[in-house]
């Protein structure tokens, strides 16, 4: 089929461009290209999670930012409380702080997954418009927590002083933490990719293509996409913890709307449904912000008409315009 | 749970009534389906016949009254729950997988009935414990040599096909077909009557249909609807004999 | 806490949901005609302020500027239609979203282009530049009670359009069966443009007032839309009605939360602990009552197509 080899080869050159080039920096010694690097792999993340359950579920959740920052956030406080030298919680149980990554890594995890199955067992029972709605409101509800919590820095966010590490890996080396988010990201694909082709997959698909139909083979649509949207927030969740490590700060404009937004940006310009989609939309969106942003500081104009442009014309986004429709067995 | 009984009804309706405002769609609605029968419900465009076979497949609520299949009280199960009990349901306005296969579609309903959904890692393209079912089906309604094609590219008669193979891998006790010859050419219908003939030893069907021809050679027994009331069951020879049924329907 | 300061904050109350009503009135028009859910909204509320607010620095005169912001949305929103919204009409929510979302980068990056980043002056006309003595002592700005006419005027000649008019029988028409009224002979094309036109007026009215009281600044229209996504959720999609009630309850939560909620948590806790999960309670409220309201209606209050 040739619409398939020429999509797997364009995944690949996509996913060998965004390790190139940031070794290539490092080779030259140009440390904020590695960085760079880092932050399209973490973005790209997070747009992958919001893939399972936008592109291939259907499920137009407008509060994803929610997750994001969840995961961010976790990883933040654990990573503070790690500096400062105090415990999170003293009651009801003893929770440290921690600089482990692994711990980090997991507490994002957790915390962005169970948030989303309480999330997602409310909105799920709406539909439409109202799921839109509800999964915004509810990410507005935790933004607002953020700012209005004193706790840690409100509106003005939490700075970070520490680089996590784990076996032997110091993730303050640019070059390392790049390739640890680069692996992360080529796994979360990886994950995609036999979650859609698995029979938990067809009963996604089928949920997205008819619900009904799905419901009058047997299989009841609630679990299935209550599922697949934990996983989804999960993946999220992760980016978040990464892009917290990245910048060595946490802010509650992570779980902004404006941020939800761009997630989907990232899975539109690279096209819905597509497993590297969100790679090839992240690497768009940061180079336009860096080849435009530097001439001009209006570059979001430019992003809006792009964006107004691939929605109306190339509904595949950047992968349909290179590899045609998408093929569904 | 107790032995039924040889002579049991597969499905018993009792009852039913359900309204939309002030119009009654259906009213006082009793019926029973026989194991290894086919009952089949006739009556003018209007009747109640979809609204019925909604409250039985369970996508509809009854305001009053009971559905009782395998001798059990489903009026306060859901689709899926009733489907996995073995309730196949067709629709009159096919309702498929537009972008998956006629394979993919009948697969779905393969690991539906074994359970096995929440499976998240072993590729379902080359799984023969649902590719060799699924294809039996296809093969079965004459869908063979199409399987790989996607539904857009199906044709109105090649669909209606396809649901009846969904619902049939999904191997059924009782099996709601609306209206499955509408649409259908000569000979398309043909193979579908004798496809629904041979059915009778596997499942019993409640089919809704206009098409007179197929009702008076498949059915076993007819239920004729009229303004959401049975207003006659009976034999084949009995409802072409009665008076009101040709009143009110047939028109003769 | 005197009576003074109660009625006060009930008068804010029905201040903030006279002005979301307005936003809201135009959302859920858009919606229930067309089917279209549009982000955009928020931008022509923009657009509304920041031409009155040049018209006015320009003339001198509020009113003329009030008229020039009217125009202004109304004729952005007519020219945003014909240019993007109609292809979008059969396009499904995702993609609306998306292109909608596109057009907030696009007018906010445009208008800090054409007025720059500083938020523009818009001053209250000096005429009600005063205050109205309230029961219990104190007094109350002129000014709001305007807004508050406005408000109740708009709701009035919405309810007079949609009941006694042509164009308000194809809108019903229209909210009721899409295909059909096509099928009747009425022009879609016009009508739409009509419709989205007047959410846009609806949107710039709201956007003109409000900016006298608050600045006039890019990415001012967002949080009021969401305020307004939420009133149309609560009210039900496609119901003026609905959309009413739903901004009033919502004007009143949010209102009388941000007052008192700290004053209850207070009763427990140190003031400085108070006022933070006081600010944070009330920030979420809203959507605590859209919760519950979708928990218990999941189509809304009063749906159109129930």
């Amino acid at each position: 089929m040739p619409e398939m080899r020429r999509e797997t080869l364009f995944n690949a050159a996509l996913a060998l461009l965004l390790l190139a080039l940031p070794l290539g920096a490092w080779l030259l010694g140009e440390s904020y290209y590695v960085s760079l690097g880092a932050r399209v792999a973490i973005l790209a993340l997070a747009g992958v999670g919001l893939n399972l359950a936008l592109g291939f579920g259907g499920m137009v959740s407008f509060g994803h930012a929610a997750f994001f920052g969840l995961g961010g956030y976790a990883a933040g406080v654990l990573s503070h409380h790690a500096f400062e030298g105090s415990a999170v919680l003293n009651w009801p149980v003893m929770l440290e702080g921690s600089d482990s990554t692994l711990v980090l890594w997991a507490a994002a995890l957790f915390l962005s997954g169970v948030v989303a199955a309480a999330i997602g067992a409310i909105s799920l029972r709406t539909s439409g418009v109202y799921f839109i709605m509800i999964t915004l409101a509810f990410a507005q509800m935790i933004f607002y927590m953020a700012v209005s919590l004193p706790t840690y820095g409100g509106e003005d966010g939490l700075p970070l002083y520490l680089r996590s590490g784990f076996a032997g890996l110091d993730l303050s080396d640019e070059l390392v933490f790049f390739l640890v988010c680069y692996g992360l990201l080529l796994l979360a694909i990886l994950l995609s990719f036999r979650l859609v082709g698995s029979r938990f997959g067809a009963a996604l698909e089928c949920a997205r293509q008819n619900e009904t139909r799905l419901g009058a083979v047997g299989i009841a649509p609630y679990p299935v996409k209550l599922t697949a949207f934990v996983l989804s927030a999960m993946i999220t969740g992760l980016a978040g913890a990464l892009f917290v490590e990245l910048n060595g700060f946490v802010s509650p404009a992570m779980l902004s709307w404006q941020v939800s937004g761009e997630i989907m940006i990232f899975v539109i310009l690279g096209g819905v449904g597509r497993l590297y989609g969100p790679i090839a939309g992240a690497i768009l969106f940061i180079v336009l912000e860096t080849v435009i942003g530097g001439y001009t500081e209006r570059w979001q104009l430019f992003l809006g008409v792009i964006l107004l442009m691939v929605v109306l014309f190339a509904r595949g986004g950047v992968i349909g315009l290179v590899a045609g429709k998408a093929r569904h067995d | 749970m107790t032995e039924a009984f040889a002579t049991e009804p597969l499905l018993v309706l009792e009852n039913l009534h359900k309204s939309f405002g002030a119009l009654r769609a259906t009213d006082d609605v009793s019926l029973s389906v026989e194991p290894g029968r086919i009952h089949a419900l006739i009556g003018p465009n209007g009747a109640g016949k979809s609204t019925l076979i909604g409250q039985i497949a369970g996508a509809l609520k009854p305001d009053a009254g009971k559905v009782r299949f395998l001798g059990r009280d489903v009026t306060g199960l859901s689709v899926p729950q009733r489907a996995r009990r073995g309730l196949a349901r067709t629709f009159q306005v096919s309702s498929l997988a537009m972008e998956f296969s006629a394979l993919r579609n009948v697969m779905l309903a393969v690991q539906a009935r074994g359970h096995s959904t929440f499976r998240f890692w072993r590729p379902v393209r080359n799984d023969r414990s649902l590719i060799d079912p699924a294809m039996a089906q296809l093969e079965r309604v004459g869908l063979g040599a199409r399987a790989d094609l996607p539904v857009t590219a199906l044709s109105h008669g090649e669909r209606r096909q396809l649901e009846l193979a969904v619902a049939l891998a999904m191997e059924p006790k009782l099996l709601l077909l609306d209206e499955p010859m509408a649409g259908l050419g000569g000979e398309d219908s043909r193979r579908m009557t004798e496809v629904l003939s041979a059915l009778r030893s596997e499942a019993a069907i409640l089919l809704v249909e206009h098409d007179m021809d197929a009702v008076f050679s498949l059915a076993d027994r007819i239920s004729v609807l009229v303004y959401g009331r049975v207003i006659a069951s009976g034999s084949v020879a009995d409802i072409r004999a009665s008076q009101d049924v040709r009143d009110a329907y047939l028109g003769d | 806490m005197s009576a003074a300061f109660i009625f006060e904050q009930l008068l804010n109350s029905l201040q903030l949901g006279v002005m979301l009503f307005v936003m809201a009135a135009g959302l859920t028009l858009v919606f229930g005609v067309m089917g279209l859910i549009n982000l955009a909204h928020g931008s022509l509320y923009m657009v509304g302020a920041f031409f009155c607010a040049w018209v006015a620095g320009v003339s001198g005169s509020f009113w003329i500027g009030l008229l020039a912001g009217l125009a202004a949305a109304a004729a952005a929103g007519a020219l945003v239609e014909m240019l993007v919204m109609r292809r979008l009409y059969d396009r499904d929510h995702l993609d609306q979203v998306l292109a909608t979302f596109s057009l907030i980068l696009i007018f906010n990056e445009g208008t800090r282009w054409i007025f720059g980043a500083q938020p523009l002056y818009l001053d209250i006309p000096a005429a009600l530049a005063t205050s109205v003595p309230l029961p219990g002592g104190g007094g109350y700005p002129i000014y709001r009670l305007v807004i508050i006419a406005f408000g109740v005027v708009t709701a009035f000649a919405l309810y007079l359009l949609i009941s006694r008019t042509k164009l308000g029988m194809q809108i019903r028409a229209g909210e009721s069966d899409r295909e059909m009224i096509g099928a009747l002979g009425v022009d879609i094309s016009t009508l739409y443009t009509l419709v989205f036109a007047l959410g846009a007026l609806l949107a710039g009215l709201a956007g003109a007032l409000v900016g006298a009281l608050q600045s006039v600044e890019v990415g001012m229209g967002e949080p009021v839309l969401i305020l307004a996504f939420v009133v149309v959720v609560i009210g039900g999609i496609g119901s003026i009605k609905g959309a009413l009630i739903g901004a009033i309850l919502v004007g009143l939560v949010d209102t009388l939360g941000r007052a008192f909620l700290h004053q209850l948590f207070a009763l427990a806790l140190p003031p400085a602990e108070a006022n933070g999960y006081g600010a944070a309670l009330s920030s979420m409220s809203i959507y605590l009552l859209m919760a519950v309201v979708l928990a218990w209606r999941p189509k809304g209050l009063f749906p159109v197509n129930a």
